[in-house]
């Protein structure tokens, strides 16, 4: 509308509630918009219908129990919540991981990584109306849960990253599953690139809309892939090596504009990083145990602990204090999607409601963990 | 007389001979419109059937959605909270008859390990009538698409199904 017709005609805002059963929004979330015509005036997210009492819940579980917990939180990419809360309990108890289970669960948590973007991609493509784009992600994802399934059994919920350790050592058909799949991961980023990267509309779709300044995505306490598409160089398996990280050698990409574009190709890139640290991690494995000493009965010392990791959708962090018995006093999550998705409004005011769908999209939350 | 006598014998080969009941029952069983209601984890296991590998075309379920008017197959795939239950069973009565509900995976059967949780609904049975249970935590595709058949079976010799008591 012109600037002069809309001083003639008197508009209206009006409420739109998109959700919380929604093609679009990702699982059960509800967005409250606020509309003139079809500008958004604010967007409002209300969370709560997949709440689950997880933290209350690993309250009457013991610290072995509360493993499946931490796989049904962000669901697409249970080794890395699995790696994170055992990170902290390690460092609660004071156990010392053995370094081929360093290895092993920075191989799992990076292949998980990849997966995670996988659906991402599949999940944007459907949103911006590109079926097909849904297609092949899925099925390259299959061969990741072909590798996890191998390994452990499941599919999802995998619960191999334990405690002291790993469940398991590798195989050598895991191995050589894995490898296969290196191989072949570069053809497949460069089938979705023919596919989506390339694609005029797609561009369009994606490229000036939400945008989010490094300012402002660190003042929203925004991380992950979300806050490096601002251009803010903060990564912790750089920053904050752990596990290992420090022995590979990888790019962290940024984008520099903090649009949605961006937080897509930061996404495609980390892809190809996670790879390369896969392939470092498989060449220089070294020998050993997986699981160090972890007594039956945990009973970690009175103290708390916050260790943080650097989940597919940013920082996961875990918040265990311990009163010396077997079960936790308390945990409290840092849930990456949670506080990412408090960025909605900041990125739809102002644009169209069909830039709502993409917006949540590039956000990327799992509804699972944003309600815990 | 059977109805199938009075035929002419020319036409035998071409004429098929069955009750409307019979031929709503086929339709019905092989073209299920399912409705996504993907509430929790389930919902991806749920993606990947309708995906490349599992490829749920192949059964004719393959017809995603969005709308409940559209749909004749309710598949409740995830965790239930008491917040998200009145919606659901609002999704569940917009949807024209027949109807069918599919209860997908550990959750949604019996509130899964989320059972002794104060937020969560242990079962979706509490809210809405379930025609086929499908257990795990997620189940494998090949386990919905099993629960699918299932139902397929059901809807053409709903005689067959044995009456679970409660
Ligand atoms: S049954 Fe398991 S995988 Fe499915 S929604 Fe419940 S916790 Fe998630």
């Amino acid at each position: 509308m012109t600037e002069a017709v809309s001083k003639v005609i008197r508009t209206e805002e009006y409420q739109l509630s998109m959700g919380p059963v929604h093609p679009s929004t990702h699982g059960v979330l509800q967005i409250l918009l606020t509309l003139d015509g079809e500008r958004v005036v604010k967007a409002v997210p209300c969370m709560g219908y997949l709440h689950r009492g997880i933290e209350k819940l690993m309250e009457s579980r013991n610290y072995f129990q509360c493993m499946p917990y931490t796989d049904r939180l962000d669901y697409v990419s249970a080794m890395n919540n699995d790696f994170a809360y055992c990170r902290a309990v390690e460092k609660l108890a004071q156990l010392e991981v053995p370094e081929r289970a360093q290895y092993i669960r920075v191989i799992m948590a990076e292949l998980n990584r990849i997966a995670s973007h996988m659906i991402f991609i599949g999940s944007l493509a459907v949103d911006v109306g590109a079926t097909t784009g849904m297609i092949y992600p899925f099925r390259d994802r299959e061969c990741i849960l072909d590798i996890f399934n191998e390994l452990c059994g499941a599919r999802m919920t995998y619960s191999y990253i334990r405690i002291g350790g790993v469940k398991s050592d590798l195989s050598v058909k895991v191995i050589d599953m894995i490898n296969v799949f290196l191989k072949n991961l570069s053809a497949m980023i460069d089938e979705y690139n023919d596919l989506l990267t390339g694609n005029e509309i797609f561009q369009h779709r994606l490229k000036n809309t939400s945008v989010i300044t490094a300012e402002q995505a660190l003042q929203l306490g925004l991380t992950g892939p979300m806050l490096r598409a601002s251009g803010v160089n903060y990564d912790l398996r750089k920053d904050n090596a752990y596990s290992s990280y420090e022995d590979f050698i990888f790019d962290v990409p940024l984008g520099n504009s903090g649009d949605n574009w961006d937080r897509y190709i930061v996404r495609m890139k980390e892809m190809r990083q996670s790879a390369k640290i896969v392939k470092q991690a498989l060449d220089g494995l070294p020998e050993g145990s997986v699981m160090a000493k972890v007594p039956k009965v945990l009973r970690p010392p009175k103290g708390e602990v916050y260790v943080t990791t650097e989940g597919p959708r940013g920082e996961v962090g875990y918040h265990i204090i311990s009163d010396g018995t077997v079960k936790p006093y308390r945990v409290h999550i840092r849930r990456p999607s949670l506080i990412n998705l408090q960025a909605l409004d900041l990125m739809c005011r102002g644009y169209l409601v069909g830039d709502v769908v993409v917006a949540m999209s590039t956000i990327d939350p799992i509804l699972g963990e944003v309600d815990c | 007389m059977e109805i199938a006598d009075r035929v002419p014998q020319v036409l035998r080969d071409n004429v098929l001979i069955t009750s409307i009941d019979g031929l709503f029952k086929w339709a019905r069983s092989n073209s299920l419109w399912p409705l996504t209601s993907g509430l929790s984890c389930c919902a991806i296991e749920m993606m990947c059937t309708a995906a490349a590998r599992f490829d749920l075309a192949r059964f004719g379920y393959e017809v995603f959605r969005n709308s409940p008017r559209q749909a004749d197959l309710f598949l409740v795939a995830g965790t239930l909270t008491w917040k998200m239950a009145p919606p659901l069973k609002r999704l569940y009565e917009q949807m024209p008859e027949p109807k069918y509900v599919i209860a997908m995976g550990s959750c949604a059967n019996a509130g899964g390990p989320f059972a002794d949780a104060y937020s969560v609904v242990p079962g979706i049975d509490k809210i809405i009538p379930v025609d086929v249970y499908i257990p795990g935590c997620p189940p494998r595709p090949e386990a919905l698409i099993d629960g699918m058949l299932k139902l397929k079976e059901k809807i053409r010799h709903p005689e067959n199904v044995q009456k679970v008591q409660k």
